[in-house]
């Protein structure tokens, strides 16, 4: 072959090679637009609410405002603060966990690793009828639970951690499940057969395997239900001052306390009072909101963390 | 120490779907023992009826007996998890645990079972372990990363450690070099050659110059068609059939005429 020869099929080579296909172009062009488009406007709300919740709730929120409770303020007094809604939000959601992280994991657990035919597809199917329950329905099963025990006037934390179990356990169940199927088979295989029972390779090696994205789902569970309202209202009620005992009485929790401070309005301060400002309820609801959003940003952060602790070292 | 097994009418199921039908045959202690077959014929899944691993997976059973020294295997007062002790297995994929080192990757039989080891038995067996694994010396310095870090072949031979730890007196191997390099691969062999002095060993190969180097005795397994269930052709000294099997299907299939 000569050298003329070699250049005119490198050339036809090229010609070949660097084609453009114009149309593909276009579409990825056109597909790229749309994706950032999309992107974009579902940054436009989120952005928004930060925006405004930053802005609104930084007028009030200050280290008075988080360590004292409504106890004996009244009017428009600039005064009081959220720390009974802080401490009963935290201690109700925290006992919430506690009852549904074991029922949801070991529900999960039963799901993957022992669960056969019709039970296990009636388990499934309960646990998807609970994802799909108001959670307004949640507080009101609590609630008649515990009125049967203790009469009609029971109010308690108690109460309140029940109602957002009912509505935390299917979604720990779910993510659970989900991230128990993620760990191959083979892991299983490996442990049985050196001679390991059962029950010992589901916690020491499927749980302690799935354990960084079981913590993921339990976080997202917390943070969930640490906004919900209308179970914590109708179990809880609202109190001014601090509660810490979950098993007596009512608590004030962060939603309840934002809605509560935005029904009661504008003050109607009568011209030239002294220390009587018209908004202090909004300004209150906007700097507990603001709360609200930073302890639930404060969890996720505690999540990512043991995530990050506890998952499979696979680069050495 | 090592163990003859005895399988006699074997029948091995899916759920309604036999797999395997008729299986007899005898392994000697002490040696190596291959099988052979085209692809679905059931060599692993005859494997797995050697250590009790097939009825793991839902619906599997078998009938019919598999006796170590004597013990049938599926005696009514038999505890599979004791059987897996004493009968290891390495698995056709490398599969060390992710979230374990090296180390504990090799103690993972002991700790697993909670059992109480001191921290000088611990790295005792595990330098014996991986030393008869021929594993030490590329690991003994990072014993503590991860065992999801080695190569394939030192990862497969990794897991033959953690087999052996649990001080086995058969060891299982299904496809242990499919993975793996021409020279992980006669690591592995070599190591097979100098186990079998110990152990009891069968060894599942697509590789027939592997079955011929490192085997003593090799069964060859068939099946008549799809659905059907796979059946023991035959099995003999390794030079036997490689050289003058007493089958028509075996000569075939060694010498490339099928599967
Ligand atoms: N988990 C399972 N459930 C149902 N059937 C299975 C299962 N595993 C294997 N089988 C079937 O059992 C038969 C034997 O499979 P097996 O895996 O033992 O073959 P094999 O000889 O090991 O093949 P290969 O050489 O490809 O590994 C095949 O028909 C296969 O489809
Ligand atoms: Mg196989």
């Amino acid at each position: 072959m000569t050298t003329a020869d070699l250049s005119s099929t490198s050339s036809e080579f090229r010609a070949l090679i660097t084609q453009v296909d114009k149309r593909r172009h276009r579409k990825d062009r056109t597909m790229r637009v749309l994706i950032w488009g999309a992107f974009v406007l579902a940054m436009i709300p989120l952005v928004s609410v930060s925006l405004t919740v930053v802005v609104h709730g930084m007028q009030k929120l200050d280290l008075d405002f988080l360590t004292h409770s409504m106890r004996g303020v009244f009017g428009g007094a600039d005064a009081g603060g959220i720390y009974h809604a802080i401490v009963g939000t935290l201690l109700i959601t925290l006992f919430a966990t506690l009852i549904s992280v074991p029922i949801g994991l070991l529900t999960a657990i039963y799901l993957v690793e022992y669960g056969r035919g019709s039970l296990a597809r009636a388990v499934t199917f309960f646990v998807d009828v609970m994802t799909g329950i108001p959670s307004i329905v949640a507080g009101l099963f609590a609630y008649a639970l515990f009125a049967v025990f203790f009469g009609p006037a029971v109010r308690m934390g108690v109460v309140g951690s029940v109602a957002l179990s009912v509505l935390m356990i299917p979604v720990v169940v779910r993510s659970s499940e989900e991230m128990l199927r993620l760990v191959p088979n083979e892991l299983r295989e490996a442990a049985l057969a050196l001679g390991v029972p059962k029950w010992l390779v589901v916690i020491k090696v499927v749980l302690r395997t799935a354990v960084a994205g079981i913590g993921t789902g339990v976080t997202i569970a917390v943070a969930r239900v640490m906004g919900e309202t209308a179970p914590l209202l109708i179990a809880v009620g609202t109190i001014d001052s601090i509660n810490t005992n979950l098993f007596s009485g009512r608590m004030m929790t962060l939603p309840v306390f934002i809605y509560q401070q935005y029904q009661q309005g504008l003050v109607p301060c009568t011209p030239g009072q002294q220390n009587c400002i018209p908004t202090i309820n909004y300004d209150r609801a906007w700097a507990a909101a603001l709360t609200l959003i930073i302890l639930v940003m404060l969890l996720n952060l505690i999540g990512r963390l043991i995530t990050r602790f506890f998952a499979p070292k696979n680069l050495g | 120490m090592a163990q003859r097994i005895d399988v006699k009418d074997l029948n091995i199921y899916y759920g309604d779907f036999k797999a395997v039908a008729d299986v007899g045959m005898a392994i000697e202690p002490r040696s190596v023992t291959a099988f052979i077959g085209p692809s679905g014929c059931g060599k692993s899944t005859f494997l797995r009826t050697l250590n009790r691993m097939h009825e793991v997976i839902p619906g599997a059973h078998v009938e019919g007996t598999v006796a170590v020294d004597g013990v049938d295997l599926y005696g009514a007062d038999v505890d599979p998890v004791a059987v897996r002790r004493q009968v290891g297995m390495v698995f056709q994929r490398p599969n060390p645990f992710p979230t374990m080192s090296i180390e504990e990757n090799v103690l993972a039989g002991v700790r697993l079972n909670n059992k109480r080891i001191s921290k000088s038995d611990a790295a005792d067996l595990v330098e014996v372990s991986l030393r008869s694994a021929n594993l030490w010396t590329e690991v003994k310095d990072r014993l503590n990363r991860p065992g999801s870090g080695l190569s394939g072949g030192q990862q497969q031979r990794l897991c033959i450690a953690r087999a052996i730890a649990v001080k086995p007196q058969v060891l299982l191997m299904d496809e242990p070099c499919s993975a793996l390099d021409p020279i992980s691969t006669l690591a592995i062999e070599d190591l097979i050659s100098e186990l079998k002095s110990a152990y009891t060993i069968v060894i599942v190969t697509h590789n027939m110059q592997q079955a011929a180097r490192v085997s003593d005795r090799t069964a060859f397994f068939n099946l008549a068609g799809v659905g059907q269930p796979g059946r023991l052709v035959e099995i003999d000294d390794t030079g036997t059939i490689f050289s003058s099997p007493r089958e028509q299907a075996t000569e075939d299939y060694i010498s490339g005429r099928f599967g």
